[in-house]
């Protein structure tokens, strides 16, 4: 089952420069865990400590936000597009952060 | 350093004063590789905050495909500060996430003077660079 991931340029130093890589996986969380076996740290930039999607890294499969769907545990289906965008935010109050 | 036409210039300055007390946010983009400037996009703040913004992720998603298609990058990332200088703030720091981008930032917190300045943001490190208006 293939699932086409678009990376973010500041992620593709873990996929050797690449823009797009292939994954398999029937969730997202199997996806992210099959991508981290070739490109080991990229997980962990995308979900928390706690399990669950970072706060700013934005995953959309196809063209819907994850966050709308299942979350970390969406499921995938052969020939689907997971894009990955960290959240572009900011601002002059401090906020507790890991970014992506 | 930081080439920016007029009416960009202004167009940012005009967003910022428009959505004052909240941050105003968005993008200039331009042909990847550039360093230029070109089309003016202005986001929503997705936090409709005075102190706090963030893309709304929708939009997001559908302004990167278009920059994409069109073989765009941001080239400027904008956003504003209502109370404080125009300056990097820590979370604006460590959300930093187009390296390649120069983070403007205007301020907006006295309304008869013009505060706008320009920076990369890179690893958390903070370089602030000129800004030429033409």
């Amino acid at each position: 089952m293939a699932i086409e991931v678009r990376i973010p340029t500041i992620l593709r130093s873990y996929t050797d420069g690449e823009k797009a890589v292939d994954g398999k996986g029937e969730t997202l969380t199997d996806l992210f865990d099959d991508l981290d076996t070739r490109h080991s740290g990229l997980r962990d930039r995308l979900i928390g400590a706690d399990g669950a999607l970072n706060r700013f890294v934005n995953v959309y499969l196809n063209d819907e936000d994850v966050r709308f769907l299942g979350g970390i545990a969406t499921p995938l289906a052969d020939g689907d597009v997971v894009t990955i965008l960290p959240a572009v935010a900011g601002g002059s109050a401090y906020v507790e952060t890991t970014a992506a | 350093m930081l080439e920016l036409r007029r009416d960009l210039y202004d167009a940012i300055v005009a967003h910022a004063r428009r959505d004052h007390p909240d941050e105003a946010c968005g993008v200039i983009a331009g042909p990847a590789g550039s360093d230029r400037p070109e089309r003016f996009i202005a986001m929503d703040n997705a936090e409709r905050s005075p102190t706090f913004y963030r893309f709304d992720a929708m939009e997001q998603f559908r302004v990167w495909k278009e920059m994409d298609e069109r073989d765009e990058e941001p080239v400027v990332i904008y956003h504003s500060h209502t109370a404080t200088e125009a300056y990097p703030s820590r979370t604006d720091i460590s959300l930093a996430s187009e390296p390649g981008a120069h983070y403007v930032l205007v301020s907006t917190r006295d309304p008869d003077t013009v505060e706008l300045r320009s920076f990369r943001i890179v690893d958390g490190e903070v370089t602030e660079e000129p800004v030429t208006v033409s």
